[in-house]
């Protein structure tokens, strides 16, 4: 047993032991009795109406049992299916494909080589059409009409969305002393967890009971998705998330590979097993980013920050698949203003199709935050070398201060806490900054070219509420409940999903520190919708500010009616008992109390309870989170760029977080690091570019290129403590933190240091070869090959 | 074809297709998932495995170039992890102790919080293996060179760095108190 406050604290992770063996239980890991094995065939063309498909010969293939394609499906009405965004999507393709990869055919063999054999049989004839793969041509007058499957539909638009208040920018905008402006983009890019999608499906075909396991961060949600689209009863679907190798939004949605292998198991009446390729992964499954900006910033000479405007047009591919709230079509991307207390601000994003794989919000980037991070951080430094002020000079100048919150932004969100200066100061007083400038003023004088880049980003998450955030109608509202066994062990049920985040340690302690247990009392279950409430799941960083409040409020209650045991065991009344040291203790009285073992005995045992009091010690709760939890930070990144090369080295990372309350520094510690190599990948490496054909260029890790140990530096972190005020205690998401906000803090970094020659701006990814580019005065875009 | 490999000490003789990877020989001829298939091209290093006394990307190794020789896996790291006798109870280590004693290496990561979701670690493990094998005493420069061939999406390296080093003071305190 523990004393209040001792469970929480860098507890080693419950996770771990079965991973250093190897014995973790990833969806590839599974291995069930006459399983079979499915493979996708994919379009190698961006854009073709097909003409026709040949199964004939994969059918005949000795060790192959079933072929599906567009037409299996619409026979069975499950060609289509919805995505997340209001939109449909192709199963496997019918009339046309619409991104190259996209889905045509599914073969089902005995064995995974043999299946990979049959696609190879399978003969599809195109007719090719031109592809749309520049985004700021998609609504061109006579673009090709890619979703010519929607009744009606003319062009390649999606939607408008606005925020703020035009008209009060606009005035701000016309008498302010200063106005820079700058269009940047946020290229694609794509979260590739190291294990890949994938899913075990086995259907029972006499209790018509469907069994998937599968890469899912949102089993719940999938759960329910497989119920619309197939029809089946809800009752009669189970959704495993066994072990999962890595998220990062990628495996929020579902995908047509998972319903060709539960529809495959249907038809073969056998389980089946399908996982895709790497290739599959980053051509096929949901990208991220793909945002073009163009942002405006007024100030006043002194270095006032007064507005901000932008005008984005988002790329999402060929299907809207992005995932997010769905009165969001934009995510949160109007939380841009950021940090720093602006009159006025306005946005208007406009979205599009193009011949490119479908998705648009995941990869670690909280519903968006991060490309609105980016254009104000982006605009801030921009600001700050037109006025001619040190860009920390100019943040402090312009942060919100404590005593504004809770603060509400322009466009109209509530922050809940902060003390933002003192995480700004921290974070420079770990990096020395003015010692830092003046070895820069140095360098400078011998021709050498270090850059110092900072950012400062304020992030929003721990969606809903639930009457003002949905996917597909289901509220982002999650369960939680906690049954205590007679000898006080605890098994903790939630509906949220780790993929690595360590919630079996996290939340157990949440449970301990509540219930005077120690975590290892604690068991967390997760990922099995059999055995867990409903919930919508983990991204968007919500796990800590949505089940993890859920699980303080379960053993609340669970605590409140150990209260009512404890005074019947105690002889009290309820009211003369108090929560001490881990235990219900007679008010004054340390000698006559009950720990939560005694008590869980007793309500499981023959003590006669008081009346209207049940027996045993269980609760369940649905937590419905007030708001958002606004966790923020103030990073500083130290570059040494050789203008030869165009290399760019990353010295110096310094990252100061502050999330609220801490339940096991050692994994937010974690995150932050993971976060961080994430930025770097982004700033420096990743993208996913395309030709003039619609041919995507990072289909595998040989050019998709990810950052590995060497590229990344020693990662030095600070924290400082804001609780919220609205989450049970008092903390706030971090999951997603680092990558919202540390490319901008690279991108100004190697600004920083290539201001001598006059560079402005470059897009992401800097890669030698961009930053060579720039340097020599030819910028290009670095989200198209164009020869 | 046939093949004959030594897998974490036992002999396994097989009938493989000559085009059988090493990895899918592995995982699903012999049950070891511990290894992990995660890119095709050699790139991400969640495969790697000792063939012999090398690290090796078995996503590119076929499991024929296998035959005759020596294969570790991560099931293979810990003392007595395979065998029959080493359950937790017979050594005294309580009901679900089991698993055998773990490599310093195992042990470093889990002290210092080297793995999240655990999908790059037995990659990350096996190299690092192989490395303080032959350099007991790397600096943090060379532990990161030595795992550039492995990628990790979770972690940012810097526990990975911080495991291995916490290994090679543990086997440096161990060799000092012999």
């Amino acid at each position: 047993m523990t004393a209040d406050g001792e469970a929480y604290g860098p507890v080693k992770r419950k996770e771990d032991g079965r991973f250093i063996r190897g014995q973790g239980t990833f969806t590839d890991d599974i291995q069930l009795p006459g399983m079979l094995h499915g493979a996708v065939l994919r379009s190698p063309l961006a854009h073709a109406r097909i003409v026709s498909v040949d199964t004939l010969a994969a059918e005949a293939h000795p060790r192959v049992r079933a072929v599906i394609t567009g037409q299996t499906l619409h026979e069975r009405k499950v060609a289509w299916m919805p995505t997340l965004s209001q939109d449909v999507q192709a199963v496997l393709a019918t009339d046309k494909v619409r991104f190259q990869g996209q889905e045509i055919a599914f073969v089902i063999a005995e064995d995974r080589y043999s299946a990979r054999d049959a696609l190879e049989l399978i003969a599809v004839e195109y007719e090719p059409l031109p592809p749309v793969v520049d985004a700021t041509r998609a609504l061109d007058a006579g673009a090709p009409v890619i979703r010519d499957d929607l009744t009606g539909k003319q062009d390649n638009h999606i939607f408008d969305w606005e925020a703020g208040d035009a008209a009060a920018t606009d005035a701000v905008f016309a008498s302010a002393d200063v106005v820079v402006a700058q269009d940047m983009l946020y290229p694609r890019s794509h979260p590739a967890p190291l294990e890949t999608c994938g899913m075990v499906a086995e259907f029972n075909q006499v209790a018509g009971q469907l069994t998937v396991w599968t890469t899912s961060q949102a089993p719940h949600a999938h759960r329910t998705l497989y119920a619309l689209i197939l029809g089946l009863p809800e009752h009669k679907i189970r959704v495993v998330s066994p072990d999962i190798g890595g998220g990062f939004g990628n495996k929020v949605p579902i995908y047509p590979g998972y319903l060709c292998t539960i529809i495959g198991s249907m038809i073969t009446g056998k389980p089946v097993k399908w996982v895709e390729d790497r290739s599959e992964n980053l051509m096929s499954t949901t990208f991220a980013r793909d945002y073009h900006m163009h942002g405006e910033m007024a100030a006043t000479r002194d270095g006032r920050i007064l507005a901000l405007r932008a005008r984005v047009l988002a790329d999402h591919g060929a299907f809207n698949g992005s995932a997010q709230p769905s009165k969001f079509p934009a995510g949160f991307f109007h939380i841009f203003t950021g940090s720093y207390d602006l009159r006025a601000a306005h946005c208007q994003v406009t979205g599009v199709y193009t011949n490119k794989a479908p998705g648009g919000v995941a990869y670690s980037c909280s519903f968006r935050i991060t490309e609105a991070v980016y254009l104000v951080e982006r605009m801030t430094d921009i600001l700050a070398a037109e006025l001619g002020m040190d860009p920390a000079e100019l943040r402090m100048k312009n942060l919100l201060r404590p005593e504004q919150f809770p603060y509400t932004c322009p466009t109209g969100w509530q922050y809940d806490s902060g003390d933002y200066p003192r995480a700004l100061q921290v974070a420079m007083d770990i990096a020395g900054y003015p010692e830092l400038r003046r070895e820069q003023a140095e360098k400078r004088e011998r021709g050498e070219y270090m850059g110092i880049g900072i950012s400062f980003f304020t992030e929003g998450v721990g969606a809903g509420p639930r009457k003002h955030m949905d996917i597909l109608g289901l509220g982002m509202a999650d369960g939680a409940s906690l049954r205590v066994h007679p000898t006080g062990k605890a098994v903790l049920s939630v509906s949220c999903q780790t993929q690595g985040q360590g919630h079996e340690t996290t939340f157990a302690q949440i449970v301990a520190q509540e219930l005077g247990l120690t975590p290892d009392d604690v068991e967390v279950v997760h990922g099995d919708t059999d055995r867990t409430p409903f919930g919508l799941g983990t991204y968007g960083s919500r796990s800590t500010p949505v089940s993890g409040a859920a699980a303080a409020v379960v053993a609340r209650k669970v605590r409140e009616r150990a209260k009512i045991v404890a005074s019947a065991m105690l002889e009290v009344s309820p009211g003369d008992l108090e929560w001490s040291g881990g235990r219900w203790q007679v008010r004054g009285d340390p000698e006559k109390a009950r720990s939560i073992a005694e008590i869980a005995l007793a309500a499981h045992g023959a003590l006669e309870l008081p009346d209207g009091v049940e027996g045993h010690l269980n609760a369940e709760t649905v937590y419905n989170p007030p708001s958002l939890t606004h966790p923020f930070g103030a990073y500083i990144c130290v570059t040494d760029v050789d203008p030869g090369t165009g290399q760019v080295r990353i010295r110096r990372f310094i990252a100061v977080d502050d999330c609220g309350v801490r339940i096991n520094p050692m994994i937010v510690e974690g995150q932050v690091h993971g976060g961080l190599a994430d930025g770097v990948g982004m700033a420096l490496m990743q993208v996913i570019a395309f030709d003039s054909g619609g041919n995507c260029l990072g289909g595998s890790f040989m050019d998709y290129l990810l950052p590995t140990a060497v590229e990344c530096p020693s990662w030095e972190l600070g924290a400082t403590v804001t609780p919220s005020p609205h989450h049970p205690i008092g903390a706030k998401g971090v999951g997603e933190s680092a990558t919202v906000g540390s490319p901008p803090a690279i991108v100004n970094s190697v600004l920083d240091a290539l201001r001598p020659f006059g560079v402005r701006h470059a897009d992401m990814p800097l890669t030698p070869a961009n930053v060579w580019s720039a340097i020599q005065g030819r910028p290009h875009r670095s989200d198209l090959l164009t020869s | 074809m046939q093949i004959t490999v030594t897998v974490n000490g036992a002999e396994h003789v097989r009938e493989v297709e000559a085009r059988l990877l090493l990895i899918h020989f592995l995982r699903d001829d012999l049950g070891l998932t511990g290894s992990h298939w995660g890119c095709d091209t050699s790139n991400c290093g969640a495969c790697v495995v000792w063939l012999d006394e090398t690290p090796v990307k078995s996503c590119t190794v076929l499991a024929a170039m296998a035959d005759g020789h020596r294969v570790r896996t991560v099931e293979g790291l810990a003392t007595n992890a395979a065998s029959e006798e080493g359950s937790g109870e017979a050594r005294g280590g309580g009901w679900g102790a089991g698993g055998g004693e773990l490599d310093p290496v195992q042990q470093g990561f889990t002290e210092c919080h080297g793995l999240q979701c655990g999908f790059c670690t037995p990659g990350m493990m096996m190299t690092a293996r192989w490395l303080l094998d032959r350099n007991p005493d790397p600096s943090p420069e060379e532990i990161r060179e030595a795992l550039s061939g492995i990628l990790c999406r979770c972690t940012g390296y810097e526990n990975i760095v911080r495991s291995v080093l916490w290994a090679s003071k543990h086997e440096a305190a161990g060799r000092a108190s012999e």
